[in-house]
């Protein structure tokens, strides 16, 4: 009887519970962004949370190609009336949902009004649906980075142990404390060779902040490390597979460090924004 | 030498055999009056329906097309034209461009007191002291009524107030003199914003984004500038200094032998 329950796919519950939303961002482009993303909901999934990871890279998204997904039905259909909301929301491997931009649409490269209220109007009907929705958004420092980012509750900065990613970094909590009022900012580190170095980088970050940021409330923002993703072949390996690294390797390094940034991430009280 | 594309086209064979025909069916007549009116002299030496005329006529009207009747200014046609170009150029130069959005303050009370002719003169000097204060890169036009646009290029956020400021005090500190030897004082409220850089955007979202600042101008009182700066993404070497301090980066051939495990980005 159990089991028989669990076979299924179990039906959309109706509760009235609204998402935590996390947008995902870094300035640099090619720190691993979206592969993190895809990892992250996978490791939050597997603690028994509805997952929705909202790819709005909207010109350059790649979402599909890290999850290996072709998609018949993308937010542009979406946009477009070609297509209901309910019909882009695919099952992605790692047992959490995603709602795809479509490569290559490089015409909501362009922030329009439009687009913006589609946008809201999309994430405002999916938010009761699931508890936890991730925003991968894009490279840089973009109107339509800052206004993916604007749209979530709590933002994750994604850097590597280089020099540009940390500058870029640094500039999007910037911008991000100073334009959105933000007074808390996650940070994760990707791509570490050393143990230490991304405290170590986020120490060093949070002491530029206080430094030389203040958002309008008049406060520098508080810098929450999450923890570091390890220097690790199996994510190379899955990349070029195109699957997650949690399920290829779910022992590896990792993977390891992506279920201790969720679970860290999922422990923390959700900042009002 | 292959000759360039633009010579192939030939004006006189084709509809220039007789004056007659040339002006019936280019209508030239019309333009010739139209360009009249707007103060147009046909070039002397040139004779009449020859191919140089034809092409001060052409230019005659296309300059025509591209300005404010009452002003001279650059018109709303010509104006939208410009910020296309430069915002495309801003996005792929990323060099800072202004764009001011000028609106005459109580201008209704203008009309409504000394008539339509005198709200004429005012828009008039208004526009005259607006083109005095810019650079010969920067063009100046009349969008509105009494709303003017002006697209400064390359002007650092860190000069945009100022720029802007000394151009409303110049036309609040400029008379207008209207019929019967009266004198105005006239002020303007200034609403700025500057092009996204090294993105592509809308210059409606440009323009919507000054607009807001000229609405917030006014709401404030009017006679005054306010500015939509851009995000502060720059990180000054200070900031760098304190960023790397104590951090040592892993060495370079070290970063660079195992990069592999970010996704690519597409480009």
């Amino acid at each position: 009887m159990m089991a028989s329950m669990l076979a299924t796919e179990s039906p959309p519950v109706q509760t009235t519970r609204i998402a935590r939303t996390v947008a995902v961002t870094s300035g640099k482009g090619g720190v691993g962004k979206t592969f993190f993303s895809a990892n992250l909901a996978a490791a939050i999934s597997r603690q028994g949370l509805k997952v929705l990871v909202l790819d709005a890279d909207l010109g350059l998204a790649n979402l599909d190609v890290v999850l290996n997904l072709y998609p018949k039905i993308t937010l542009h259909d979406v946009f477009t009336g070609k297509a209901e909301l309910d019909e882009a929301i695919l099952a992605a491997p790692g047992g959490f949902s995603v709602l795809l931009a479509g490569s290559g649409l490089v015409e909501y490269s362009r922030l329009t009004p439009e687009i913006r209220d589609q946008l809201h109007s999309i994430f405002e009907s999916v938010k009761p649906r699931f508890d936890v929705i991730i925003i991968d958004t894009g490279a840089g420092i973009s109107d339509v980075v800052l206004h993916a980012v604007s749209m979530a509750n709590e933002v994750v900065v994604v850097a590597t142990p280089e020099p540009t990613s940390m500058t870029d970094a640094y500039a999007t909590i910037k911008v991000l404390a100073a334009q959105q009022g933000r007074e808390q900012l996650n940070l994760v580190v990707n791509q570490v060779t050393r143990p230490g170095d991304g405290r170590a980088i986020c120490n060093q970050l949070q002491q530029v902040v206080e430094r030389f940021v203040q958002s309008p409330s008049g406060s520098p923002p508080r810098l929450t490390y999450l923890g570091d993703i390890p220097q690790d072949v199996s994510v190379r390996e899955a990349v070029q597979k195109r699957q997650l690294v949690l399920e290829l390797h779910p022992g590896s390094p990792a993977s390891q460090g992506l279920v201790q940034v969720a679970t860290r991430l999922l422990a923390r009280t959700p900042v009002p924004h | 030498m292959q000759e360039p594309a633009i010579a192939s086209i030939d004006l006189a064979p084709v509809a220039l055999a007789g004056p007659d025909a040339a002006s019936d069916g280019l209508r030239l007549d019309q333009a010739l009056s139209l360009l009249a009116q707007a103060g147009w002299q046909p070039p002397p030496h040139v004779a009449r329906h020859s191919q140089a005329w034809l092409q001060t006529v052409i230019d005659g009207l296309c300059d025509l097309s591209s300005r404010d009747a009452l002003t001279g200014l650059a018109n709303r046609r010509q104006f939208e034209a410009a910020i296309a170009r430069e915002i495309d150029r801003v996005a792929r130069v990323g060099e800072p461009a202004l764009l001011l959005l000028a609106d005459i303050d109580h201008f209704k009370k203008v009309n409504d007191t000394h008539g339509h002719a005198a709200g004429d003169v005012v828009i008039q000097a208004v526009a005259s002291c607006l083109q005095d204060c810019v650079r010969p890169m920067d063009l100046v036009a009349r969008v509105g009524g009494e709303e003017f646009a002006i697209i400064l290029p390359n002007c650092p956020p860190a000069f945009g107030q100022t720029v802007a400021e000394r151009i409303r005090l110049k036309v609040a500190h400029r008379p207008v003199a209207i019929v019967g030897g009266q004198q105005l004082h006239v002020t303007v409220s200034f609403g700025g914003a500057f092009a996204p850089q090294w993105v592509r955007s809308l210059t409606a979202l440009w323009s919507e984004r000054a607009d807001q600042q000229l609405y917030r101008a006014k709401a404030e009182g009017r006679n005054r500038t306010c500015l939509d700066m851009p995000p502060q993404t720059s990180v000054s070497a200070e900031e760098k200094g304190l960023l790397f301090g104590n951090f040592t980066p892993p060495e370079a051939s070290e970063a660079s032998g195992h990069t592999g495990d970010a996704p690519i980005t597409t480009p």
